[in-house]
């Protein structure tokens, strides 16, 4: 089966997990940047969450979709409809019939996620499926999607077949699609602007009344962000003491301060190695919350111990697979 | 040895540990990262996600759901967290790593066609020195190199120890494009383009070598962090036959 785009929006790409083991060759991790949402919409469809799903920022696709697909959305409300009729987000939805599938602008959050049973039927480059767009590798065609694109899909399983029956038989009205009358909580992402961070490897080089403003001052997310980072605005930081940093590691979720004192908190297409001092490092429980917030509104920095970071860390991951228990009993 | 032990490690947040030897770019340095991404290579601890090793250490990234379900709470309940079972095995490594440079240094020779249409920046380069091309070709040559770090792009390596006599500032303005192969001096660096991106270093050669093997999993990048590296020059008639070679897999 296939999906033909007709719109692509500004920033559409297959994402999963990310690359890993490569770094050490130079090659970014990419993957979604709300891993949690790729995660979960992969689940509700039946797929490994590991799976790649379609990251839409902003704006989302306008799709063609083909009979017996069955797909779901998470992450941001990007105000999908068929046919004019509103499609929940947070459930599995039958297509009964081929249609349009028409994404719009994001009311809440920043970047929505779809995903097919079966998954996208694209390469797997290095262990994953994810668009790597600075090297044109990976993805769909190492590039974000564009009209005219036709993705391929790969086959659902027969339980899922069986499964997309019953939902169908079920629902008596003369719509497109079909779906089912339950959902899972994804909308936690959403939340407040609070954002927990650990200490970075050199904020001993900021000057105490930086790391005070850091911790108090709200800082704003500029128009210039995108996948490798989002730059920041507010009251500027400061060395103690003018320092060379020889270039070492940086993960999604670095937070460098360039000379210019405004921070730069670096995302899921980051470099492997940077060369600006680190003041923080958000945890990786608040990175889907991070990356949900759109250009122009404020964040506000919250530090935290490294064993409190590890079990929200763990909580969220218990979470997840705790939905994913119970996503797996109703799909059968 | 010294500057093994007295590593610094600080976490990268609670799924990462970074080991620094030093805050400098130093061979030294270098080649005990190196040690050290080895000796973690061989012994891995469950839950080891990947290494990357750069200018001053090593970063290692763990997976804290591993490390608790198998470790923390049956070995050593009184710790809180992944990052304190990662920094105990890697401090206990640290003492047994036996440091030889002939056993970490992989020497790697790069062919290099210089100048023409192959390095178009020869010709400028040579004249910011008052040299001909051929002292310019021969400097380079000569130069002892260390490969750093790899990072900025797929396989592109941080190159020290290029002599201070061809040292040339980058182009005013960047190229949007410099062809794959492509061999620049940037500055008192040199490197080589694994693929084609834009970049504003003086190029002075192009080598037909792959530098970067997508389909080669296990090393898509032919040179490492700590890696030795010579460049050969060669003929445009042999950069042609290599690049065939390349290109038809044969490898």
């Amino acid at each position: 089966m296939n999906i033909l785009v007709k719109k692509s929006g500004p920033m559409s790409t297959l994402q999963d997990l990310g690359r890993i083991g490569y770094q050490k060759h130079g090659v970014l991790v990419n993957g979604a940047m709300d891993s949690f949402s790729s995660r979960l919409a992969n689940l509700l469809v039946g797929n490994n969450p590991e799976e790649a799903s379609l990251e839409m920022t902003m704006l989302g696709a306008t799709m063609q979709l083909q009979e017996g697909m069955i797909f779901a959305l998470t992450g941001a409300d990007l105000a999908a409809t068929i046919d004019g009729q509103p499609v929940p987000r947070f459930r599995p939805i039958c297509v009964k019939r081929d249609c349009l599938l028409t994404c719009g602008f994001g009311k809440q959050g920043c970047r929505g996620y779809f995903a097919v049973a079966g998954g996208f039927d694209v390469p797997i480059i290095m262990g994953s499926k994810s668009t790597y767009l600075r090297a044109k590798i990976g993805g769909f065609e190492g590039r974000a999607l564009a009209e005219g694109d036709v993705l391929k899909v790969g086959a659902s399983s027969a339980a899922m077949q069986i499964f997309a029956q019953r939902v169908m038989q079920k629902d008596g009205v003369n719509s497109a699609f079909a779906t089912v009358s339950w959902y899972v909580p994804g909308t936690f992402i959403f939340g407040d602007d609070v954002i927990r961070v650990t200490k970075g490897q050199q904020y001993d080089w900021f000057t105490e009344e930086s790391i005070h403003d850091f911790f108090n001052e709200p800082y704003s997310i500029t128009l210039q962000s995108d996948r490798m980072g989002y730059r920041l605005e507010g009251t500027l930081l400061q060395y103690k003491e003018k320092r060379e940093l020889v270039s070492e590691p940086v993960i999604f979720g670095s937070i460098q301060v360039p000379a210019d004192g405004n921070p730069i908190i670096l995302l899921a297409d980051c470099q492997t190695a940077g060369g600006y001092p680190k003041i923080a490092q958000v945890v990786c429980a608040d990175l889907p919350r991070l990356v949900q917030r759109q250009p122009k509104t404020d964040l506000h920095f919250k530090q935290v111990s490294l064993a409190e970071a590890e079990r929200l860390y763990l909580q969220q991951e218990d979470f997840l697979n705790k939905l994913a228990e119970v996503i797996k009993r109703n799909l059968q | 040895m010294k500057i093994l032990l007295g590593a610094k490690m600080q976490p990268l947040g609670e799924t990462a540990i970074q080991v620094s030897f030093g805050e400098k770019i130093d061979p030294q340095l270098c080649i005990c990262a190196r040690a050290l991404a080895a000796e973690l290579e061989q012994n891995p601890f469950s839950g080891l996600k990947e290494l990357e090793v750069s200018y001053t250490g090593v970063a290692v990234f763990f997976e804290p759901l591993v490390l608790r379900r198998e470790k923390l709470e049956k070995i050593n309940p009184e710790l809180s967290h992944s990052y304190q079972v990662v920094e105990n095995y890697i401090n206990k490594l640290l003492t047994k790593i036996k440091l030889s440079e002939a056993d970490v240094a992989t020497r790697v020779r790069v062919p290099v066609c210089y100048g023409g249409e192959y390095g178009p920046d020869l010709e400028y380069v040579a004249e910011y020195h008052k040299m001909t091309k051929e002292e310019v070709i021969h400097k380079h040559i000569s130069g002892d190199y260390l490969v750093y770090m790899i990072g900025f792009a797929p396989g592109f390596p941080y190159v020290g120890g290029m002599p201070e006599e061809i040292a040339t500032p980058r182009r005013e303005t960047p190229r949007l494009a410099i062809p794959k192969g492509s061999v620049g001096i940037a500055g008192s660096q040199t490197g080589a383009y694994p693929l084609e991106t834009p970049g504003g270093w003086q190029l002075i050669g192009r080598t037909p070598l792959e530098l970067f093997r997508l389909n080669d999993l296990k090393h898509p990048s032919v040179l490492q962090a700590g890696d030795r590296l010579e460049f050969y020059a060669i003929t445009p008639e042999q950069f042609k036959s290599i690049a065939a070679q390349e290109g038809s897999g044969a490898k």
